[in-house]
């Protein structure tokens, strides 16, 4: 891996948004095992195109997201792709926790009463973290779920899997544009109650190289590569002299 | 499955949206909405919003976490942004209805196709003109549900656009629990099956 450029623990339901520019990798660890990374992404300088779950899943005959998967905008082109991985399968349906789930599940604790170990929901760190960008309720998404995983019967009956990673477990995403990268460390939405323990994540930024013609991400699906294309003549086209 | 006891003749409003065309309205709580799969294997994307409030609209995550359910069949609700129920399917001839295939664009017609289907009609631009009419901008354009679309998902996370389930006469109904706006677009979409290569209109009726 290439040299660290930046570094933050982020605590349990922790929440952070910061630009990371093109070519940049974000790699996120769990630390401890059984963490939740809600993320959602926008393009940097029009923040109105931004990661799409359709498109990502359709275009990758996917429910899920791993190693050598892309992350696609609502414009046909990329925002990010996984290019390391050691869980194998990140949930990219189920969204974000709300307060009444949170307080259901976990009997509720206030700030009065638990200080800074109170009780948050993944909705509420998505919308604090957007209006520091003047974004809001309307820019909200369905987001991404790293570490978590949520599979489905044939009947569309989904269920939870516990244990989906492991203390050091990690998940590195090359950014294909300059990205607004906004995310929480509250626990996944169908995560089982009880005891309210959402796990810390460590994240880091390194410098990039540029992307090889034998690139996993570009080549795993054709898709992938049109859309690559599409991000190519983007950053062409606006680039002065 | 189930069916309705709604007479089609009986509801106060009946319209017909030919492939390609988008249609939007509001529909009062209480108020009963059917679309009607005219020809058969037409998808018809759907988005829902709060009357008076796009920032309260449909939202697929929320749909679908709190059922625990990736697909839409009587008796499911659909949930917005804020957790309160929009409608709820109170009948169903199909069986299945898709939460995660999104729309179509032109753009990502591109990515999924060849960078050459650029030029042809999708439902993201109808959905753009529909919500321009309805005061809103592109951000309000969120997952839409696709109904009569079959979008199976296996146990081990494989994803396809099949052959639909659907037929000549089929539709779904449901019960507004707020007023909500329902925006659709009758997917022109040509290179998939979704439309069973052969886009066709679809009816909707309100009781």
């Amino acid at each position: 891996m290439n040299q660290v450029i930046y570094k933050v623990e982020l605590t349990g339901a922790g929440m952070w948004s910061k630009v990371i520019g093109k070519g940049k990798i974000l790699k996120l660890t769990d630390l401890e095992g059984g963490a939740n990374a809600g993320m959602m992404l926008y393009n940097a300088e029009q923040r109105t195109e931004r990661y799409n779950m359709p498109d990502t899943l359709k275009g990758q005959q996917v429910f899920y997201l791993r190693q050598g998967l892309c992350l696609h905008t609502d414009m046909g082109r990329l925002v990010a792709s996984i290019v390391e991985d050691t869980v194998g399968w990140h949930d990219a349906i189920c969204g974000a926790s709300d307060c009444e789930e949170v307080k259901v599940k976990f009997g509720g604790l206030s700030y009065q009463d638990g200080r800074n170990d109170w009780h948050r929901s993944g909705r509420e760190c998505f919308l604090i973290e957007l209006a520091k960008w003047g974004m809001g309720e309307r820019d909200g998404m369905p987001n991404l779920n790293f570490f978590s995983k949520v599979v489905t019967d044939e009947e569309g009956n989904l269920r939870y899997v516990p244990g989906n990673s492991e203390a050091g477990d990690s998940v590195s995403l090359r950014l294909e544009m300059d990205a607004l990268v906004v995310m929480n460390t509250c626990q996944h939405p169908l995560a089982p109650g009880g005891e309210y323990v959402p796990k810390p994540i460590l994240l880091e930024v390194f410098e990039g190289a540029a992307v090889g013609d034998d690139d996993e991400c570009l080549l795993s699906h054709p898709e992938n590569a049109r859309a690559f294309l599409n991000t190519v003549d983007y950053h062409e086209l606006k680039a002065s002299l | 499955m189930k069916e309705s006891e709604m007479v089609a003749e009986k509801a106060g409003y009946r319209s017909v949206i030919g492939a390609g065309d988008y249609w939007w309205k509001t529909i009062r709580a209480g108020e009963v909405f059917r679309i009607h799969d005219l020809e058969g294997n037409q998808a018809a994307d759907t988005l829902f919003y709060k009357a008076g409030d796009l920032a309260e609209r449909y939202s697929a995550s929320d749909t679908i976490k709190k059922q625990g359910a990736l697909y839409l069949t009587a008796g499911s609700k659909l949930i917005s942004n804020r957790g309160n129920v929009l409608l709820e399917i109170v009948a169903d001839t199909c069986g299945r209805h898709d939460t995660v295939g999104g729309a179509c664009s032109r753009e990502s017609n591109t990515m999924r196709y060849a960078l050459e289907k650029e030029p042809m009609h999708a439902c993201r631009d109808s959905f753009i003109r529909g919500v321009q009419e309805m005061g809103g901008g592109i951000v309000d354009i969120t997952c839409n549900i696709n109904f009569f679309m079959n979008v199976p998902v296996t146990p081990a996370g494989e994803l396809s656009f099949a052959d639909g389930i659907s037929a000549p006469g089929r539709y779904v109904e449901m019960r507004a629990m707020m007023d909500v706006v329902a925006l659709i677009s009758n997917c022109p979409q040509l290179n998939n099956p979704c439309n069973g290569w052969n886009p066709t209109p679809v009816e909707v009726l309100i009781w």
